[in-house]
């Protein structure tokens, strides 16, 4: 085997462990199934009536995607900080694997479970009223936007994982950032509702520039909205940037943090 | 480097004769780790030659873990050099983690996977291919006694089925050098006694066995040679059997019943003893190596009996960790200072 196979090989052996994990632990398969659900019916039907976008539910379902793959993205972190811990990373380390395989595989699973999230969503969105008004081809880049964009943000948490080593704080940690970084975005609102600076912040916050796009590509953009920054007229460009430079800091860093952690 | 450290003699027993052919299965110079100011390993050097069992022997915090994590290339040492299976654990890691079964001081083994999908895992890790490590999984979970277990996920496993199929998981591969980190610590007597079982039954097939422990106990059912270790320097090494004498065959043991009776209960020992007494005052006991056991205990009673003293308690015991360091460094275990204590052969002997 190559070395990009044994890469390949060995994360897939340690994905398809974590999926595996997963239904080990009823609460995360649970929550992580009915969660999207009740968030796209919550939305939908308890904020439908009170903010003023025509067709509010068609608006905010691309925006619960987002907000629900960016917490599947946590899942990396949650995992890894929990490997940490107990000692299978000591068997990890121990064998002729590749080392890479470890963090390679632990998002890669965060990829497969986010597939697995989005399809529950969206059928749960049509059901409600949500519908993908431009071509299949549209769909599936908006999609394959809103996965790598959580791809990459898997990355960023792979390394807090590692850094900080108990679940727990690690939730904690995640809470207090995740809500922020989806709230203050135009996900559940249009951006001309934030007050000033933090309108500003909204605009160029690329969870915003996320939806933007994934709203553009299933033709779920409100009439008469504002793209008042370069960020909003040019979203999808914007967002992949941001996705190439996550991933082009993270990758590297959380690699070798690992390697750092692994070897204490 | 290895001209400045000349192999230390490792004392041939029948069973390493032949192996000592063949060039060692792990041989270790000089390695040193230090963690800040805490210097964890100071210098070890050991040789374990193919086929043969070593015992790395030594308290808690004498550095046991630490030398075993370079040796498997879980640390790189700060100084030093190490070879497993002939291979540079330095220079290619990957080589040496595919020629060695690890089984650390802690069970690596998931615990939301079952004891299958634990073994088969491994087994697509070591790059077995699907089909082998199936086989292989079964395999050994048929020779861990394991089978009944082996679709519940390991969370409901007992300590002792847990310890199996860590041991069970760095076997897959049937590496030619296994090494455990004290594979009974934690365990139940019986427990324990089945592990003995079976890593003898283990190395009677050929593998090389690198083992640590702080049972002399353990290491003398187990092991061809002996290196006992402590503040991170090898003091002594042997087989069992010189460690022993070296520590005196057996102890004699007197509590008497109070403080005045101490000092004439040390007298009476003093006649007997083959090498230093231990006086625990508070305790009011006496220890003594001796020399021809039962003998010398009936010699003991009488002598206490002459002197006027009738002793709570009186016996024979066989040396433990303790006897053995203090015998080695005129201290007890916990306070060796280890810092320019020389590491020397078990034949040449420390004290009278
Ligand atoms: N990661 C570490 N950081 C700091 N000190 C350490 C670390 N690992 C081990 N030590 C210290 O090194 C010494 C040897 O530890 P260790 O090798 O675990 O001993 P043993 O396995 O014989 O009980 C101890 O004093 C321990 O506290
Ligand atoms: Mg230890």
């Amino acid at each position: 085997m190559s070395a990009v196979g044994v890469v390949l090989a060995d994360s897939s052996v340690i994905a398809k462990r974590n999926m595996l994990k997963i239904t080990r632990i009823p609460d995360l398969l649970v929550g992580t199934l009915i969660s999207p659900i009740m968030f796209i019916l919550l939305f939908g039907y308890v904020f439908g009536g009170a903010i003023d976008v025509p067709n509010y539910r068609e608006f905010i379902v691309p925006g619960i995607f987002a907000q629900t793959v960016i917490f599947g993205a946590t899942i990396t972190g949650a995992g890894i900080a929990d490997d940490m811990q107990k000692g299978i990373i000591e068997r990890f380390r121990s064998l002729p694997m590749a080392q890479s395989a470890v963090l390679v595989g632990r998002t890669a699973s965060d990829v497969v479970l986010n597939v697995i999230v989005t399809v529950i969503m969206s059928l749960t969105g049509l059901v409600i009223g949500w519908r993908i008004r431009t071509s299949f081809l549209d769909a599936v880049v908006g999609f394959a936007l809103l996965l790598l964009f959580a791809y990459a943000l898997s990355w960023v948490m792979g390394l807090l994982g590692l850094l900080i080593r108990t679940p727990e704080a690690f939730n904690n940690l995640t809470f207090l950032t995740i809500f922020p970084l989806t709230f203050i975005t135009n996900a559940f609102v249009p951006l001309e509702t934030f007050p000033g600076p933090l309108q500003t912040i909204a605009q160029w916050n690329p969870v915003s520039t996320l939806v933007q796009a994934a709203r553009e590509r299933f033709g779920n953009v409100p009439p008469g909205t504002e793209l008042g920054t370069w960020s909003l007229q040019n979203s999808e460009l914007y967002t992949l940037l941001w996705i190439v430079v996550i991933l082009a800091v993270f990758v590297p860093l959380a690699t070798r943090q690992y390697r750092r952690a692994a070897a204490r | 480097m290895s001209e400045v450290f000349p192999r230390v003699p490792v004392m041939a027993t029948a069973s390493t004769a032949a192996a000592r052919a063949v060039s060692p299965a792990v041989e270790a110079r000089g390695l040193v780790k230090r963690y800040g100011d805490v210097t964890a390993v100071a210098g070890v050097d050991l040789t374990v030659p193919a086929g043969t069992v070593l015992a790395l022997l030594g308290p808690n915090g004498a550095g046991k873990t630490t030398t075993v994590r370079m040796l498997t290339t879980l640390l790189v040492p700060d100084e030093g050099t190490a070879t497993v299976a002939g291979v540079d654990v330095v220079a290619d890691p990957r080589e040496v983690r595919r020629r060695i079964g690890l089984s650390g001081q802690y069970a690596a083994v998931d615990e939301n996977l079952t004891g299958f999908e634990n073994l088969d895992m491994v087994g697509r890790l070591y790059h077995l291919g699907r089909k082998r490590s199936r086989e292989r999984a079964w395999e050994l979970l048929e020779q861990f006694d394991l089978t009944d277990a082996a679709k519940r996920v390991a969370k409901t496993y007992s300590g002792g089925m847990r310890r199996r199929l860590d041991l069970a998981g760095a076997l897959v591969a049937e590496p030619p050098v296994l090494v455990l980190d004290e594979p009974t610590t934690g365990l139940d007597p019986r427990s324990r006694n089945d592990m003995w079982e079976l890593l003898t039954r283990m190395v009677g097939g050929g593998t090389t066995l690198l083992l640590t422990t702080q049972y002399l106990e353990e290491a003398e059912r187990l092991a061809d040679d002996i290196v006992v270790i402590d503040h991170g320097r090898v003091i002594a090494r042997g087989t069992a059997d010189e460690l022993k004498t070296q520590v005196g065959g057996q102890r004699v043991e007197v509590v008497v019943a109070t403080d005045g009776d101490v000092d004439a209960a040390v007298a009476v020992l003093h006649e007997v003893a083959v090498g230093e007494l231990q006086v625990e005052r508070r305790a009011r006991r006496v220890t003594a190596p001796v020399t021809s056991g039962t003998q010398v205990l009936v010699q003991v009673l009488q002598r206490l009996g002459e002197v006027g003293i009738v002793p709570l308690d009186a016996g024979l015991r066989r040396p433990t960790m303790d006897d053995v360091f203090l015998t080695l460094t005129g201290k007890p275990a916990d306070e060796v200072a280890g810092v320019d204590e020389p590491a020397r052969p078990v034949g040449e002997g420390v004290r009278p």
